[in-house]
């Protein structure tokens, strides 16, 4: 039952990683018994599963997630939402009004326009349909304060950190509100544009050190650091 | 032409898995090959080939011109291809795309790199003016293996070229009566494959093409020298398997040539 | 001096710029250098200085050129009119038309182009120096982009060329070597699947020679796809060593 390449250790797409008992997860694929990566990414084992943690890769969409989008176009009972994915989003009137959608009455543009941005909920998704948004539950809806960064989708876990460790320390040592969109777009919003650049700097330097070990002290240092330079001025 | 079935595509696969084609062929057998030259008396040459259904006809036209700075004591050729619209309802009227761009320089290559025509023998006036052979590559009918019966047509034309004589008068070439055929040294033939699952087959009908994942054509000349390749399709081969194309392409080469009274 | 007479390799063996018959030029490949891009990379191999870049994927417009199964893969090979010794106009070439066509279909099968359908991918070449093999150079650039951008791929490409020069068959043509040498024979390879995804050749090699060849050029490639994942893996390596 041979590996190749040992956790946390970093892959190229077509390296063999292991061979024989092994199944293939994440970013890798079979040939046979072989198991190789198909992005460039560290490796991680879940008992027999082999995964490749992507350094970089692109958001699908998947029925649950929580994403942050933009909308680009307006439709005749709808709009088109940019969900930073290669697929458009769709949002349907119905899944945006707490009422039923009236056509002649309703003026879509007043409810959500062009260049809004929305947090929604992916409600269906399959490979011959773009996927459909709702904003029509708690938590959701047109975003009016904030600043967004986008940050490649596969480091949403390490910003999140074990147990949500990470993102409870940066909201703590930040005083901001940070939501998490799935698909990498992530909205902070803070009481002063200073706590918001605090908190977009960490997030930034997860992103980049992402592939690290001991992030979560040294992100924690960082901010204490900035906080006193800020202070001290 | 209709989009191929899955039911066709795996009939196809089995069959070949077997040794065999849908049309009753042999993994290295080619459809049959008819020349026919001389059909348009305008053109200085031309030729007409079937190879199975598919049809090309090739017209050469001479012209004098400058040659390029490089070669100045040699005539120039040059080739182009046409996938004429009632030759298949996959192609569209319009400006040569990248399909007709790469049949006219695999056909260009098998002759150029093979030296087929003397061109030292073109020039007029070194430096400033030499024939300039065009090689005009007409399908009329796709049935698969455009390339093949392309460079066919393409020499068989050449073959039955004749250039205007002439002589050069104070700085200007008039034009005697008289003929002369154009000088060609070499007969190459070019043999495409076709991959379908492991397997390699030769002169690939239209379905074929459409079922295959990739495929590698190679021109051989009279001394058995390979002289051009291109592998085309988004599929791949083994360095195995080019190799076995390369032994197989030069045997097809020798069969057709003698066929065709080139070898 | 006739340049039909001129020697392209001594008696010794040496070419023209002091390499051996079996060495490739110097290669420098440097990966993520542009930031529009969802991926790029940039090579240098002898004087070839070629730049590739990657969008996607994405909704392909106009619409109908999507297909409904799997991603379409376009690719723009192009010269800069400056990269070349005379001027070359910009407007696309017959060559670079089928060198587009020849490039992709030597990236494609490195792609898992069934993963998402409807959309599709930009693979932009632009040669800015030009010194024979472009095309080899510019699809291992194209592959290490690909890589970068997170497209889930079956392998990476590399690709190099081999010919023969006063006899001798010889790896990593430059451009004086592929004008006036006896053959050239361009190939691309996926190293761990040992797939030949490009090969192209012309000239006139015997059966034994073209085997040679083919033998060299894929010797070559592992060569060129050791410097490949070493150039996708320093933009991360780099930072891992710093820190420990």
């Amino acid at each position: 039952m041979p590996t190749f390449f040992e956790r946390k250790q970093l892959v190229v797409p077509g390296d063999l990683i292991a061979e024989d008992d092994y199944i293939a997860g994440e970013n890798t694929y079979a040939e046979g018994k072989r198991i190789y990566a198909s992005r460039i990414g560290i490796v991680d084992y879940e008992n027999k599963k082999v995964n490749v943690v992507a350094l970089r890769a692109f958001y699908i969409p998947k029925v649950g997630d929580i994403v942050i989008g933009t909308v680009t176009e307006i439709g005749f009972n709808g709009w088109t939402v940019d969900v930073n994915s290669p697929y458009q989003a769709i949002l349907r009137a119905s899944d945006a009004l707490s009422r039923p959608f009236r056509p002649q009455r309703d003026d879509l543009s007043q409810v959500l326009d062009v260049g809004d941005l929305i947090v929604a909920k992916i409600t269906a998704y399959d490979r011959a349909h773009d996927p459909q948004l709702t904003v029509a539950e708690p938590g959701l809806g047109k975003i009016t304060r904030g600043q967004i960064i986008k940050i490649t989708p596969t480091k949403i876990p390490r910003v999140i950190g074990r147990k949500g460790s990470m993102i409870s320390m940066i909201k703590q040592e930040t005083g901001c509100q940070i939501i998490l969109g799935l698909n990498g777009v992530i909205l902070v919003t803070g009481k002063t544009l200073e706590d918001e650049q605090l908190a977009i700097m960490a997030i930034n330097k997860i992103e980049e050190e992402s592939h690290t070990s001991g992030l979560t002290d040294r992100i924690t240092q960082m901010l204490k650091e900035m906080k006193e330079k800020r202070g001290a001025n | 032409m209709a989009m191929i079935t899955r039911v066709k595509q795996k009939e196809i696969a089995q069959l070949i898995e077997k040794g065999k084609r849908l049309d009753g062929r042999g993994l290295k057998d080619y459809r049959e090959i008819k020349v026919e030259q001389g059909i348009i008396e305008r053109a200085e040459g031309s030729a007409r080939v079937l190879l199975g259904k598919t049809e090309v006809m090739v017209g050469v036209k001479i012209e004098t011109g400058q040659p390029f700075a490089d070669t100045p004591n040699e005539g120039v050729l040059t080739v182009n291809a046409e996938l004429v619209p009632l030759a298949s309802p996959t192609f569209e009227p319009g400006p040569p795309d990248e399909n007709s761009i790469e049949l006219a320089r695999i056909v260009d290559r098998g002759i150029r790199e093979s030296k087929a025509i003397d061109l030292e023998k073109l020039c007029i006036e070194h430096g400033k003016n030499v024939f300039v052979v065009f090689v005009d590559v007409y399908v009329l009918n796709h049935d698969g293996n455009l390339i093949d019966a392309s460079a066919i047509a393409a020499l068989s034309a050449l073959l039955n070229t004749k250039m205007p004589n002439y002589e050069v008068e104070g700085g200007q070439a008039k034009i005697k009566p008289g003929y002369t055929p154009l000088p060609i040294k070499k007969r190459p033939i070019t043999v495409t494959f076709a991959k379908i699952g492991e397997k390699l087959v030769v002169d690939p009908g239209l379905e074929e093409e459409q079922v295959m994942d990739a495929r590698i054509s190679m021109a051989i000349d009279d001394d058995t020298n390979i002289c051009a390749i291109q592998k085309g399709g988004s599929g791949y081969f083994s360095p195995q398997q080019i190799l076995e194309a390369a032994q197989t392409a030069k045997e097809k080469s020798e069969e057709i040539g003698k066929k065709l009274g080139w070898r | 001096m006739s340049q039909k007479n001129m020697k392209l390799i001594d008696k010794k063996g040496v070419r023209l710029d002091g390499r051996k018959p079996d060495e490739l030029r110097p290669i420098k490949i440097d990966v993520g250098i542009l930031s529009n891009a969802d991926g790029s990379a940039y090579i240098e191999q002898g004087k070839n200085k070629i730049l590739a870049a990657v969008f996607g994927p994405k909704e392909l417009h106009p619409k109908h050129m999507a297909l409904p199964d799997r991603m379409v893969l376009r690719c723009r090979y192009h010269m800069a009119p400056f990269s070349v010794q005379e001027r070359k106009s910009p407007a696309p070439s017959r060559r670079e038309v089928e060198l587009s066509k020849v490039i992709r279909e030597a990236l494609e099968p490195s792609i898992f182009l069934e993963y998402y359908p409807r959309t599709g991918i930009d693979v932009f070449i632009e040669v800015l120096q030009a010194d024979g093999s472009t095309r080899c150079a510019s699809i291992t650039a194209a592959s290490s982009a690909l890589a970068d951008a997170g497209i889930p791929m079956r392998d990476l490409v590399v690709a190099c060329s081999t010919g023969k020069v006063d006899g001798t068959i010889v790896l990593d043509l430059m451009d004086t070597e592929d004008k006036m040498g006896e053959a050239d024979v361009p190939l691309a390879l996926m190293p761990n699947l040992n797939a030949i995804t490009l090969l192209q050749m012309d000239g006139q090699l015997t059966l034994e020679e073209f085997e040679k060849a083919v033998n060299l050029a894929l010797e070559g490639c592992k060569k060129i796809y050791t410097l490949q994942k070493e150039a996708l893996k320093a933009k991360y390596v780099s930072f891992k060593e710093a820190e420990e």
